[in-house]
């Protein structure tokens, strides 16, 4: 038996994680990777809430979360790739105009 | 069962089936060698023991004592990871395989299987999908091109076949309603296996079963004549004997888990004395995977190499939709027998 | 007791790894590192009892998503990350405001929520009870994701091929 709150705690250092890298970070794959690392974050707080009020639904949610992270995962690497094919950088810095 | 006996007969039962299957990946490169020798009107291994049977031990000290090379290129954490990573996920997979029935010795008894998770076949997927990072991670950090080529391909080739994969496997989940693999064994008794009820199912198994382990025709990752060795070209002595073994044990438990999935697993005639009636059972497992073992071996030496545009056009455009259809008759004659 | 320590060792992989995606100037190494706090993850949801939401982490998050990043990380050949100067602010500016932040949700956590006690396994997430949820009381978000992820692929493809391939329209070549 142990509280839920360390569940709950994990998830919030893995948010805060997350947000930490999104902005100190440059790189534009680590960037998106910090995202990632958020909703991960969130999903372990809804499987955690899930067992508080016993609903099963929280855990449902969390494939739900799953399906749109896959879905922005394709979109998103495949902007990437365009970004790259036109500015040749990753640095988000970098890409800083509009038109070329 | 109190928790001592439970934990003694848990590592009883890990270390017996680790051991079996090292010993199954060792031989299955004998019978390699032996059936292609023989598909070629060679002898094969013929030196090291009766029928070259000690062959496998002679591999092994040669694998040992082989200088091992870290070119100064490389990135050496990964590199060194990669065959480790590739092993381990190759090995652990095996442990939710159940291989045979209840067994009681003395007075203990404990099922054929290290352990029975309702989830089973999803571990078993879930595992064999972070096989991947083994070959990407040696192609990309041997930093060499033709390693980079044959790991860029091996982990696009094993993402895309992975969910045809899945996706046929959703059939035998429909009509049997269980993730658990003992319960998908125990629906098929009285012979209903189901490469009967599910046919189309077990062709796309075995063809995206081929290509995930990457096996010829789908062994475009290390294809030699066009690639050197792919992913695997920086790597030699234990490092690459890893990658090896790896495939090796991949293709077990794909085997495996084809039996236990289409063929019945350890479902077959029963009769004798209780010690035959014990051991049985695990004799049909053991047949029926090594045929799909040899079966694996006379692919390779009939089939020649897919182009890569052709492996990719196939996957997606072909077992894709037809895993699709599968699964959406399936569905269709269950919901109206229901 | 048994309950804290796997608890504890899984969630210092999650920190560890979170931390080590941070530091690490290399893209390779901060997947890795989400890797690991991925699996770790579905092993803290094991623990929580939610077998197939930790099945569909480890076969879709860290066996397909990240994948795809190494994938790209590999095909890009992205190499360690610059410093500029847009950088030293976020850190300046973000890293005590997030830490603020974070600093805000614990207390929240600590003191407004009543959590209770959970035993190993709180809650089972059965497959069966799963699937109920999701083909009956969730049809319509469902179906709703299916179009979502079918969207995303189409975009993958136009945004992912090269333009002139794009106005080329299909090889005929090709087989």
């Amino acid at each position: 038996m142990i509280p839920l709150f360390y569940y709950l705690l994990l998830s919030g250092i893995l948010f805060v994680c997350g947000v930490l890298g999104f902005l100190i970070k440059r790189n534009i794959i680590t960037i998106f990777m910090s995202i990632e690392l958020m909703l991960n974050g969130v999903n372990l707080s809804f499987v955690a809430f899930a067992a508080q009020w016993h609903a099963l639904s929280g855990q449902v949610f969390v494939f739900f979360v799953m399906v749109v992270a896959a879905a922005e995962a394709a979109v998103g690497l495949a902007i990437i790739i365009a970004v790259y094919r036109t500015r040749e950088t990753l640095n988000v810095d970098r890409v800083n105009l509009l038109k070329l | 069962m109190s928790i001592t006996t439970f934990v003694i007969i848990s590592i009883i039962k890990s270390v017996a089936v680790l051991g079996v299957l090292l010993t199954a990946v060792a031989y299955s490169v004998w019978l390699e060698r032996k059936v292609s020798a023989h598909i070629q009107n060679r002898w094969g291994p013929t030196r090291v023991g009766p029928f070259g049977l000690l062959q496998p031990v002679a591999d092994g000290v040669k694998f040992i004592f082989k200088e091992d090379l870290t070119q100064p290129h490389v990135y050496k954490p990964i590199f060194i990871a990669a065959p480790i990573i590739a092993l381990v996920f190759a090995i652990t997979s095996i442990s939710v395989i159940p291989f045979g029935n209840w067994v009681d010795i003395g007075p203990w008894g404990t099922y054929l299987q290290i352990t029975d998770l309702n989830i089973g076949l999803l571990v078993v997927l879930g595992i064999t999908s972070m096989g991947v990072y083994g070959v990407a991670l040696a192609g990309w950090s041997s930093n060499n091109k033709y390693s980079l080529l044959g790991g860029l391909r091996a982990s696009a080739q094993m993402v895309s076949y992975e969910v045809s994969l899945g996706l046929s496997l959703v059939g035998v989940l429909i009509i049997t309603g269980s993730l658990s693999l003992r319960d998908i064994v125990d629906a098929q008794r009285h012979l209903h296996w189901n490469i009967f009820l599910q046919p189309v199912a077990f062709f796309i198994y075995l063809i995206s079963a081929y290509a995930e382990t990457n096996r010829t025709p789908f062994d475009l990752p290390e294809a030699e004549s066009e690639l050197v060795a792919g992913y695997h070209t920086e790597y030699s002595a234990m490092k690459f004997a890893m990658f090896f073994m790896a495939e090796y044990a991949n293709m077990v438990t794909v085997a495996c888990l084809a039996t236990l999935l289409f063929f019945g697993g350890w479902l077959g005639p029963v009769f004798g004395p209780p010690i035959l009636q014990m051991i049985l059972p695990v004799l049909w497992f053991c047949l029926k995977v090594f045929f799909f073992m040899f079966l694996y071996i006379w692919v390779r030496w009939t089939l020649p190499r897919f182009r890569y545009d052709q492996l990719m056009a196939f996957g997606w455009k072909v077992l894709l939709p037809l895993a699709v259809a599968n699964i959406v008759v399936t569905a269709l004659i269950v919901a109206w027998r229901a | 007791m048994f309950h804290l320590i796997l608890f504890l060792f899984f969630g210092a992989i999650c920190v560890a790894g979170a931390v080590n995606l941070l530091v690490q100037s290399h893209p390779i190494n901060s997947a890795l590192s989400l890797i690991a706090v991925m699996a770790s993850l579905a092993a803290e949801y094991l623990l929580l009892g939610a077998e197939f939401v930790a099945a569909v982490q480890v076969i879709v998050y860290a066996g397909a998503i990240m994948v795809l990043f190494v994938i790209t990380i590999m095909l890009l050949n992205a190499g360690k990350e610059e410093r500029t100067k847009g950088s030293r602010v976020a850190i300046l500016i973000g890293v005590p405001g997030v830490l603020i932040g974070g600093v805000l949700v614990a207390w929240t956590l600590l003191y407004r929520s009543n959590t209770q006690a959970v035993p190993i396994g709180a809650l089972k997430g059965d497959p069966h009870d799963i699937a109920r949820l999701l083909f009956h009381d969730f049809l319509l978000p469902f179906e709703v994701t299916s179009v979502l992820i079918l969207i995303a692929i189409m975009g993958a493809v136009v945004l992912a091929s090269r333009p002139e391939a794009v106005a080329r329209g299909p090889r005929k070549d090709a087989e």
